[in-house]
């Protein structure tokens, strides 16, 4: 009885994601207990997960040490001008020039320092560089979309780039993917690792798209959605957006000495 | 913002890694954490399956693993590899087919009684969150007979973990996200959501 994604409306989609959230709600209320933070896996609004999500629960493991570190990177392996996609072609991308800046913390609001921060983005109108984009919208030969960052003493990143556009996938009929950048991250232990994807405020697709609304804690929802900051605003070049972002682990986090310095 | 003493740090979401990394996270060599020529150089590869055991296409395949007598590796270079320093870092996509190769060496265990392994870490489009397993090692019969973690898997299900030694200095480790022989996949913050 599986509806093909022609046939899928929005509305149907619509249905079941309201139907899932009041679901994990009353699961919520009933027993005491928070709202999960990260989307289930299984998730049938999106429709890839069907197949793609563990039907076993996920066994306890103690991390060992290899999982209380992260790797080392550092300068080496970034080049500083990797964090500014509007200056990898020998012309000036197409769209509305942004800066996205914010810390990289961990559970107790300390600096995650030096590690790597990976982005990537559809351009301007919606199109990524990647061959299986078939989106009809233009490439912009002065714009792939790519960019890393090791983030700083204070956990501090910054990014600029152009805003990227919505564009539509094939879940069901009519479905749009709200403005997104893809982030990637690395804590100070492995267990912290994080892909996750940020968000432009008062997006009028929010509510209608399965991947945003796997997450089914409002308050968590809206923590992937940068906010519009003045102060990081430049005159005369570019729009500011802050966006921070928190990295827990396990409790038994592995603390390089020096921390006792920063504390 | 000020912070208030009170203000609490919460956890950011994650979301899917999604189709379109394959332009973006894939870096020169990532699949290659000791070169194949490095006098210790094993290969760890197999394939993602979905659940109705098709291969999947669009996942990428994170290892990380101490060095050789099991201490963790603080060198730079995990993503601009020059060739001879071995990080302990690797990432690759998978092919069409599903499969994935790296290139690393064999590590050490971290503890003196527990089984080595190397930590694989799974992304794909459909899958909402990354998934951790370990990958022990086959050859190591009495150190993963001895594992304290090994030993609390359900044994039905234990094989999942081990990679299987398939030729001289190769071992297969194939990674089921659904279905029969599921990947024992894992939590290492149940704690968190108590
Ligand atoms: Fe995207």
């Amino acid at each position: 009885m599986t509806i093909p994604a022609e046939q899928l409306t929005q509305e149907m989609v619509s249905a079941e994601i309201e139907q899932i959230h009041a679901e994990h709600g009353e699961w919520a209320r009933a027993g005491g207990r928070p709202l999960p933070v990260h989307p289930p896996r299984d998730f049938l609004p999106y429709r890839s997960t069907a197949l793609r999500h563990p039907t076993h629960e996920l066994v306890r493991a103690d991390p060992e040490e290899i999982e209380l570190a992260s790797p080392a990177f550092g300068h080496t392996d970034v080049a500083a001008e990797e964090s500014d996609l509007t200056i990898q072609h020998t012309g000036e991308p197409l769209g509305e020039r942004i800066i996205v800046t914010g810390r990289v913390l961990d559970g107790d609001g300390r600096p995650v320092r030096n590690q790597l921060v990976e982005i990537w983005q559809a351009n301007a109108s919606g199109r990524y560089v990647h061959k299986r984009d078939q989106h009809p919208a233009p490439l912009d030969p002065n714009f792939t979309g790519v960019g890393r960052i090791i983030t700083g003493d204070d956990g501090g990143y910054s990014l600029t780039t152009i805003k990227p556009g919505a564009y539509p996938w094939k879940n069901h009929r009519n479905a749009w993917r709200p403005a997104h950048i893809h982030f990637s991250f690395f804590g100070s232990a492995f267990t912290q690792r994080l892909i996750t994807q940020m968000y432009f405020p008062g997006d009028p697709l929010f509510g209608l798209d399965p991947i945003y609304q796997s997450i089914v804690d409002p308050a968590a929802r809206e923590r992937l959605v940068a906010r519009y900051d003045h102060d990081v605003s430049r005159p005369e070049w570019a729009i500011g957006y802050r966006w921070d972002v928190v990295l827990t682990g396990p409790k038994s986090t592995w603390m390089e000495p020096e921390d006792a310095d920063h504390a | 913002m000020p912070e208030s003493p009170e203000s609490e740090f919460l956890q950011t979401p994650s979301q899917t890694v999604g189709p379109f990394f394959g332009y973006a996270l894939p870096f020169a060599g990532g699949e290659s954490v000791a070169a194949p020529w490095h006098p210790a150089a094993i290969r760890l590869h197999g394939t993602v399956f979905d659940g109705a055991g098709q291969p999947i296409p669009d996942a990428i395949v994170e290892i990380w693993h101490p060095d050789a007598d099991g201490r963790v590796i603080s060198e730079l270079g995990s993503l601009a590899r020059d060739g001879h320093t071995v990080t302990g870092f690797g990432r690759t996509p998978v092919d069409r087919r599903g499969n994935y190769d790296f290139s690393t060496i064999k590590p050490g265990a971290t503890r003196a009684d527990a089984a080595p392994y190397v930590l694989v870490t799974i992304f794909a489009r459909g899958l909402t969150h990354h998934l951790f397993t370990r990958a022990y090692f086959g050859d190591e019969v009495d150190r993963n007979a001895s594992d304290a973690f090994l030993d609390g898997v359900d044994p039905s299900r234990r094989p999942t973990l081990i990679a299987t030694f398939d030729a001289p200095h190769s071992y297969r480790f194939d990674i089921r996200l659904q279905g029969d022989d599921e990947t024992v996949f894992l939590d290492f913050d149940a704690e968190s959501h108590d």
